[in-house]
């Protein structure tokens, strides 16, 4: 059993493209296990602040810290599935080279993968179903194959921060299982998810749910954040009971 | 022709390595702008009497700084900007030209190449070139192939991606300088994008891709010379022709693969099925 400490924290947190802020006033206090639903339709700033902690993005205004380092400081560490990861038809790569490069943070330009690189790899190829098409080029795959590539390559990095940009998109049903199981067993072993998706059930299991309308509407536990009159006011309708 | 065909392979060599990353990165076009953006400093430099080598790489210097500046500052889209700027050096290489009197004969050697022309001392430079970028290639290898796929994916593997893409386009800028003597600016594209792109079509390794581009680049060396010294024809284009014939001929190959795959694939569906059954 871990011992729960601070992972992500922001204070007055505006994230955005350039000078243009799409959400502003974000106060995060996130603890290892964590796991935080960003909710909200497509432009409502979820993608937005995922990239914020991811660094990829600059933070507008406010601080925020990821394992108590500027977002996109500790690689090794902070591991990020972006939306719709790209998968050019000219890339001659394998699922299986594809989930490897999760371990890039650890190997930097010139250190040989090790059992533990290839171990990890093979975990999160496991894990995440990708085994029996391991050795076929990524440019063959399903976009559903492909996602679940995607998200062993983001596994293998053994990250203690997880940042998923809408992991189940493209998946069906059992998949969709599988990432709940995925999630909840890196929860197990400390690591804080902070997931972004369109849909209201992934937000059941959550420790936090985040209501996104280009503002928030809403922090705080499921059951309270997830009130009627919330969900109206981010999606325009009521969720069915 | 010994010293020809050697410094084809050359060329063959080095566009293999930089154009496996330039068509991952989807670069073809700054790359073609780099290769025309040279003729300024070479037309330069055959008029003061001093290497075209030299002159070759102060101007790749000017359009790489250019290039960078473009793509970071630009209100317009990029492709126009860095366009314009190619379109600009290369007319500006024209008018450093015509003050030489044997404009027509300059000017078709640095478009075109002088393969034949080629010295022992531009063998040496090649090689260098060929070392250099090898070797950048090695060390840069992980960061290339995860800018291919997105620099956000680079950044979040902790690597630099301004500093690995500036380093790509002086190894595109170093290419350039060691092939435009063999098959002239005008056409180094068809090396550097050609081979790669047919190494595209049929590795799943971006190592094999490099060393299918080594290969077709071979070949369309010795083909190409072969072809243009009994027929009496221009070697660097003969090269270079062959060289994107090669792929023509790949695409077409691997396209029809790739429709059968498709069409065994619901085969084995329904197989299964009735194996079920």
């Amino acid at each position: 059993m871990h011992t729960p400490t601070c992972t992500v924290k922001s204070e007055s947190l505006a994230v955005g493209y350039g000078h243009h802020t799409i959400v502003g006033d974000i106060d995060l206090h996130l603890m290892s296990g964590d796991l935080v639903a960003l909710i909200g339709t497509n432009g409502s700033g979820k993608s937005t602040l995922l990239k914020t902690l991811a660094g990829t993005l600059t933070a507008l205004a406010g601080s925020v810290s990821v394992l108590g380092a500027a977002p996109g400081a500790l690689p090794k560490r902070v591991a990020y599935l972006p939306q719709h990861p790209v998968s050019s038809h000219t890339l001659p790569l394998r699922a299986h080279d594809v989930v490897a490069m999760g371990r890039y943070a650890h190997l930097g330009l010139f250190r040989r993968e090790t059992t533990v690189d290839r171990n990890a790899v093979s975990d999160a190829i496991t894990r995440t179903g990708t085994a029996e098409f391991a050795n076929q080029p990524l440019r063959q795959l399903s976009g559903g194959q492909q996602q679940r590539t995607h998200l062993a390559q983001v596994l293998s990095r053994q990250a203690e921060v997880l940042l998923l940009d809408e992991p189940t998109a493209g998946l069906d049903i059992s998949g969709k299982r599988a990432v709940a199981d995925i999630i909840a067993a890196e929860r197990a072993r400390g690591v804080t998810v902070v997931l972004a998706t369109h849909d209201l059930s992934d937000a059941k299991s959550a420790t936090a749910v985040m209501l996104l309308a280009q503002r928030v509407v809403a922090f705080g536990p499921p059951t309270q954040a997830l009130s009627d009159a919330n969900v109206r006011e981010c999606f325009g309708f009521t969720q069915p009971h | 022709m010994r010293q020809a065909l050697l410094a084809s392979v050359l060329v063959a060599l080095v566009c293999a390595v930089t154009g496996t990353y330039v068509v991952l990165r989807g670069l073809s076009f700054v790359g073609d702008a780099l290769a025309h953006g040279v003729v300024p400093g070479i037309a330069a430099a055959l008029l003061l009497g001093v290497s075209g080598v030299f002159g070759a790489a102060v101007s790749a210097a000017v359009m790489m700084t250019g290039i960078t500046v473009i793509t970071r500052k630009s209100r317009l889209s990029s492709d126009t900007a860095i366009g314009l700027l190619f379109v600009g050096m290369l007319a500006l290489g024209v008018i450093i030209t015509s003050r030489s009197r044997t404009f027509v004969g300059d000017i078709t050697r640095i478009l075109f190449g002088e393969l034949l022309g080629v010295t022992p001392t531009d063998l040496w430079w090649q090689s260098g070139a060929l070392v250099v970028v090898g070797v950048a290639a090695f060390i840069a290898h992980r960061p290339f192939v995860l800018m291919s796929i997105d620099d956000g994916l680079a950044r979040t593997s902790g690597f630099s991606v301004p500093f690995f893409h500036s380093l790509m386009l002086v190894l595109v800028a170093i290419t350039v300088v060691a092939s435009f003597q063999s098959v002239g600016t005008l056409l180094v594209l068809g090396m550097l994008v050609a081979p790669a792109a047919s190494g595209a079509l049929l590795a799943r390794r971006v190592s094999t891709m490099m060393l299918i581009a080594a290969a077709y680049g071979t070949a369309a060396s010795y083909i190409g010379l072969l072809v243009s010294y009994h027929y009496n024809l221009a070697a660097g284009g003969s090269i270079v022709f062959v060289t994107v014939a090669l792929f023509g001929i790949t695409a077409v190959i691997a396209s029809i693969a790739a429709r059968r795959r498709e069409d065994e694939i619901p085969h084995q569906h329904e197989h299964q099925r009735e194996h079920r059954h």
